[in-house]
């Protein structure tokens, strides 16, 4: 199935070739979770600190394990960031 | 010196400058900078006073630890009856002054009265003397700062001074410091012309000493920068990205208000972001972002250096503008682009940069820019008022020329410097100022974020991000992550973020620290350089005190509890798309809680039994 990816920061340099700034489409298998997307790009557990689906925030472990995808979502993933 | 036991006291009216001890029984109960000098204020100011007149005062203040080797040790701000909201205001600067004035031996300096003539104060250690400014009157802040600098041949001396936009009255004007620092909100530049104030230059020799327990501050300070640098926030993220990281982040969560907060989201976000900033462009192959950039003591380091586009048309055929200067920051940027609408990265800088040289806050310059973008759309005003320019949003040519025009003084100025509030008010459009206590709204939109709206609301400078900052917790998980939309815990949540800021804001420290730091790094550095206990418990009450104290003045000053409240836009009309789809600010839920997390009565007045609680 095809997923959007955005990955942002520092985490850009894990996206794969492409024109977009932060964005790519993506195909992968139709049963992938969210935490073997990430790790499938070779995103650390400590490095994807914000995970959105499609902006709804996804907290780390568990239920990044179970959250399985469905076709057309987009994943956004920051390092940890701050600001104000 | 932790504390230097010592304050200036500079009557503007009589021309005179004296030197008095601190007030340690008050230094004991607030700290310094912000918690001591509102003391100061509150017990030297009738809160009913006129902001803009002689008897209102304006206090310069340090921390305890401004000057030290604390990390991020070198804060200082700006004290006084705001004129923006008639509230109490405190503004926090960074750079390099408040250092300068600890080593020149002063906790604070106090002005009060008002000058016949333009005037700027020089204060040279325990030297300090009025001189005249009446050259300096018309300039801007960076002619200003170049001026007296060529004057006294110290390329040491440090400088916070106006522009011309406070001396045209602007509401919301900033005091700059070493050239693109500001103590920005709530128009504490404006109260410093209104005193015929120009300057304040400053170079101190005498360094810091006297700190309670010298080894135990070393080894508090060096853990406290270790935890900084071992932070994957403050070590790594601040420092590459700065606060500009934020923009893709809160639009991705569906918090990012646009023009003028009629819409939340905004698709040019990405081109106005930190990852923006950092591409290469293709007139010479340089990004905006030059550098980043620290202030006094600082290890974190998270200030943008910027250039624009030597081609773009904002300074194509200005070489004054073509160099690097203070860059975007996360809320200049949203208010000077996702709420006027305008995704043109060159544009905004060189926008900013303009607000750095003539000093006012771009955040209350943008959202009333926003505001008259949505009156100048719906019909309400017309090329007439604005000098011939058709002022859309989006549309980035006529935002630069209106801010041209604006900082010179031109048509269109003495409204728009009013700020939203009484801008809309004036052309009877109340409902589309977004303001709490006649203060412009940063960068993060209450129906999306609830904690946040309900810390605009509560915030006793009206509305700021920086009295509360909830968005750590409820966007990005710091110390712990909550849920944007509950309102459950929010009450508590904005209490304990208000309070620990207000300390944080008294020491001396950036409250970027409390990224990595708890207040259990904080308290072991305060109580080693402080005599007195100053152990976490003591100082979340120091904080909560300085809290009801600041209340006490806007009480005092004729606000009640129907002044903590947020814009029927905001509380009625939903958002549109987006995950946050749907929403409205919850306030009427949260605020009866925080009441009564606060020990306050139902209609928000501080009881005796509170009072007395903390000491006031």
């Amino acid at each position: 199935m095809n997923l959007n990816i955005e990955f942002y920061a520092s985490l850009m340099k894990y996206l794969p070739p492409g024109k977009s700034r932060f964005r790519r489409e993506v195909k992968v298998d139709d049963d992938i979770t969210l935490s073997r997307l990430i790790s499938q790009f070779h995103i650390s557990e400590a490095e994807a600190h914000l995970v959105l689906v499609n902006g709804h925030f996804v907290n780390c472990g568990e239920d990044r394990a179970q959250r399985k995808l469905t076709e057309g979502d987009t994943v956004s993933i920051w390092p940890p960031v701050a600001g104000g | 010196m932790s504390w230097t036991r010592k304050i200036l006291r500079v009557d503007l009216s009589k021309g005179s400058c004296k030197s008095e001890p601190l007030n340690m029984e008050w230094a004991k109960l607030y700290l310094g900078q912000r918690g001591l000098a509102s003391k100061y204020l509150s017990e030297e100011v009738d809160p009913k006073c006129d902001a803009l007149g002689p008897d209102n005062k304006m206090i310069m203040a340090t921390g305890p630890l401004t000057g030290t080797m604390a990390s991020t040790g070198g804060r200082y701000s700006v004290i006084t009856k705001g004129p923006l909201t008639g509230a109490i205001a405190c503004s926090n600067s960074g750079g390099f002054f408040g250092a300068e004035l600890k080593y020149a031996g002063w906790d604070m300096i106090i002005f009060e009265g008002k000058s016949d003539k333009p005037v700027y104060l020089l204060v040279q250690d325990d030297k300090a003397e009025l001189r005249s400014a009446e050259h300096l009157w018309g300039k801007t802040a960076w002619a200003t700062d170049d001026s007296i600098h060529a004057t006294h041949q110290d390329p040491q001396m440090r400088v916070a001074c106006i522009g011309r936009t406070a001396e045209n009255g602007c509401l919301y004007a900033a005091i700059m410091n070493d050239r693109h620092r500001a103590a920005g909100r709530s128009g504490v530049g404006t109260v410093m012309a209104s005193k015929n104030l120009k300057a304040v230059a400053v170079r101190g020799t005498q360094g810091i000493g006297n700190v309670d327990d010298a080894e135990a501050f070393a080894s508090a300070t060096n853990d406290g920068k270790a935890v900084l640098a071992e932070n994957a926030v403050t070590g790594q993220g601040l420092p590459a990205y700065g606060t500009q990281v934020l923009m893709n982040v809160i639009n991705g969560v569906g918090g990012l208000p646009a023009r003028n907060m009629r819409d939340v989201g905004f698709e040019g976000a990405e081109h106005i972001s930190a990852e923006a900033m950092a591409e290469p462009r293709k007139s010479d192959g340089k990004p905006n972002l030059t550098t980043n950039g620290a202030c006094f003591g600082c290890t974190i380091a998270c200030g943008r250096i910027s250039t624009v586009d030597p081609t773009h048309f904002s300074v194509k055929d200005k070489p004054q503008y073509q160099g690097s200067s203070g860059g975007l920051e996360y809320e200049a940027a949203w208010s000077l682009g996702a709420d006027t609408g305008i995704d043109d990265l060159d544009a905004i800088t060189y926008v900013n940069f303009l607000c750095n040289e003539d000093g006012m806050d771009p955040i209350s310059y943008g959202a009333t820019v926003a505001a008259a973008m949505e009156m100048f759309e719906d019909g309400v005003i017309t090329t007439k008022e604005t000098g011939g320019i058709e002022l859309r949003f989006g549309d980035a040519k006529a935002f630069v020329a209106l801010t041209e025009q604006f900082v010179s003084g031109g048509a269109f100025s003495a409204d728009l410097g009013m700020g939203s509030k009484r801008l809309t008010e004036k052309y009877g459009k109340p409902d589309l100022s977004m303001t709490v206590k006649g203060q412009e709204f940063p960068a993060y939109d209450p129906r999306g974020i609830q904690g946040i709206g309900l810390n605009y609301a509560t915030s006793n400078r009206g509305a700021c991000h920086l009295r509360g900052y909830t968005i750590a917790s409820e966007v990005l998980g710091i110390p712990v992550k909550t849920e944007l939309n509950d309102t459950d815990g929010k009450a508590e949540l904005v209490k304990a973020f208000q309070d620990a800021t207000a300390l944080v804001d008294s020491a001396g420290l950036c409250i970027f620290t409390t990224f990595a730091w708890g207040m259990d790094n904080i308290a072991p550095q305060i109580d080693a350089a402080c005599e007195g206990d100053w152990s976490v418990e003591n100082c979340l009450e120091t904080g909560e005190r300085i809290w009801n104290m600041e209340r006490l003045f806007n009480e005092a000053a004729g606000f009640t509890a129907d002044d903590d409240k947020l814009p029927k836009r905001l509380l009625e009309e939903a958002i549109k798309h987006g995950p946050t789809k749907g929403q409205v600010s919850r306030l009427g839920e949260m605020l009866p809680k925080y009441y009564e997390a606060r020990g306050w009565t139902a209609d928000g007045k501080i009881p005796d039994e509170t009072r007395q609680r903390l000491s006031l």
